[in-house]
């Protein structure tokens, strides 16, 4: 099953902390799960102030500059995996660096009925 | 020839015994809880009829697995006329050898089936329930009853839980050896919370609440028989020992009786026994944690004639070793107490100032009581009464606060 590691973490947060990964320890943990085939995807976000949400109602569209909540703790990377069961997913997600100062959501992929 | 009763008495001692075994066998080969549930009731629904006729087989829960399996497969065949998502799921499910329902891959499928209910990943109010239902199986009713909650709420974190064990596919297995030790912890926090809830003769239906510690300690068994982890034993142990003095630790209006004073005659020899000597086979294997040593403490207590000849020197070392691997407040506190009986009220006053002088435990009660206590031992009345009176106004339970009052009128 695909699984979607969403990594949270105060943006302030991010980069400051004694723990805070460096880019190049967060690559090497994306090829270490890529070399272990279960990669689809993943990547880090820009900040949270460059986001902007769209909404479609009545077929007119609405931008609002900005994430979709206001929240402590922002939205600052993804990882796509494909893993075997949830267990295997929560043993990915524990190796991603940003763990250590954010938190990971882990939420399985509903696939489209089709 | 068998008669209807004959059948009748079979199949109830059938599933009295073996229906968690074969829900357990049933929920991996059909990788669903509620369709496992529902193919384990047909089967024995058939079983009735068919051992009436064909006669009683050699192995039931062979059979029964195997009736409820093809029973299941059946139904979905049925329902994929109507429902062409089902086909794949069918061609999986026939897919799965059957060929391994021999006894030990069964009793894996009970291990499997615990680990699963106290998956970390699962809400922490819908472990224990969960456990009780599906491994112990006890009703939502009875469930309610014994946690003082509605049943629809407990239904519902159930059926929550199990949504979320098939959606996000949480895996029906043990755990590997390298992540035994933190999920063999969540699976002992549940039983030891079961235990408690039991034992705590707080609130709620006591008869119930009976039977749940007689739950916990089955499971504990259970668990014991299929991985014996020294953490296991120590368990099993902790929650023997403290059952041992059930009929002695509360009076006949239900208000709590301390260990000091309780009538230990009436502790329960044969559990003191068994207990005893689970700690002993924990503490030698050298890899025993923090139940252990719990319960290694409640031997020293179960095994002496008095709080007098308790030996307080064995049980003070063994609070050094609780605080060495697992620091907190409340086992400094303990400690300071049993420090009171080996060196005096003295020496176990200064131990219990020093944790409130921290700024810790200043909103626990018990840490104002054993301050009274010993204020009181040492003659220093005002301080006492001020202590017993700060006590008093940190808690709301009935039982403690008649127990605080009539310390303070006896000031």
């Amino acid at each position: 099953m695909k699984y979607l590691c969403l990594v949270y973490c105060e943006e302030g947060l991010l980069h400051s902390q004694p723990d805070s990964p460096a880019d190049a320890e967060c690559m090497a943990y994306f090829e270490s799960i890529a070399g272990s085939g279960r990669m689809l995807a993943a990547e880090a976000l820009k900040p949270v102030q460059t986001a902007t949400t769209v909404r479609v109602r009545g077929g007119h569209m609405s931008l609002t500059d900005g994430p979709f909540a206001e929240t402590k703790e922002q939205l600052a990377g993804f990882y796509l995996v494909d893993a075997r069961d949830l267990n295997e997913a929560l043993n990915i997600a524990k190796g991603i660096p940003a763990a250590r100062v954010g938190s990971v959501e882990v939420r399985p992929i509903r696939e489209l009925q089709t | 020839m068998v008669t209807p009763q004959q059948v009748r008495a079979a199949v109830e001692s059938v599933y009295q015994a073996e229906s968690r075994r074969i829900l357990a066998t049933l929920i991996r080969l059909l990788g669903d809880f509620d369709l496992a549930e529902e193919a384990m009731h047909e089967a024995f629904f058939v079983a009735v009829e068919r051992w009436q006729r064909d006669g009683i087989p050699a192995n039931p829960r062979a059979w029964l697995v195997s009736t409820g399996r093809f029973k299941a497969i059946d139904g979905l065949r049925r329902r994929a006329r109507f429902d062409r998502s089902q086909a794949q799921l069918i061609l999986a499910l026939e897919a799965r050898q059957e060929d391994d329902v021999n006894d030990e891959e069964l009793e894996d499928d009970r291990l499997r089936l615990i680990f699963t209910c106290c998956h970390p990943a699962l809400a922490a109010d819908a472990q224990v329930p969960l456990t009780l239902r599906e491994v112990c199986d006890l009703t939502t009713e009875e469930i309610a009853r014994a946690f003082l909650q509605n049943p629809a709420t407990i239904a519902q974190r159930i059926v929550r839980a199990k949504a979320k064990i098939r959606d996000a596919q949480i895996p029906y297995q043990v755990p590997s050896l390298a992540e035994l030790p933190e999920r063999l912890d969540s699976v002992l926090r549940v039983i030891y919370l079961v235990f408690n809830e039991g034992y705590s003769a707080s609130s709620g239906d006591q008869l119930m609440r009976n039977d749940l510690s007689d739950e916990a300690i089955r499971l504990g068994r259970l668990l014991q028989q299929l991985l014996p982890d020294p953490e296991v034993l120590g368990l099993l142990a902790l929650m023997l020992l403290q059952a041992s003095r059930q009929a002695a630790r509360s009076d006949e209006h239900g208000d709590l009786i301390l260990l000091d004073e309780q009538d230990r005659s009436l502790w329960n020899r044969a559990l003191i026994a068994e207990g005893s000597q689970l700690v002993q086979q924990a503490l030698r294997t050298q890899q025993f944690g923090v139940y252990s040593v719990q319960a290694a403490i409640a031997a020293v207590h179960a095994e002496a004639a008095s709080a007098e000849q308790t030996d307080w020197e064995e049980i003070v070392g063994l609070y050094d070793v609780l605080l060495r691997g697992w620091p907190s407040p409340v086992v400094e506190l303990n400690r300071a107490a049993a420090l009171a009986r080996r060196d005096g009220p003295q020496a176990g006053l200064l131990a219990v100032e020093a944790i409130l002088a921290r700024g810790q435990l200043q909103d626990y009660h018990l840490a104002h009581s054993a301050r009274a206590e010993l204020c009181r031992q040492l003659g220093r009345l005002d301080q006492a009464r001020d202590a017993y009176q700060t006590a008093l106004g940190l808690t709301a339970q009935g039982a403690e606060r008649r127990f605080i009052e009539r310390r303070l009128s006896e000031l």
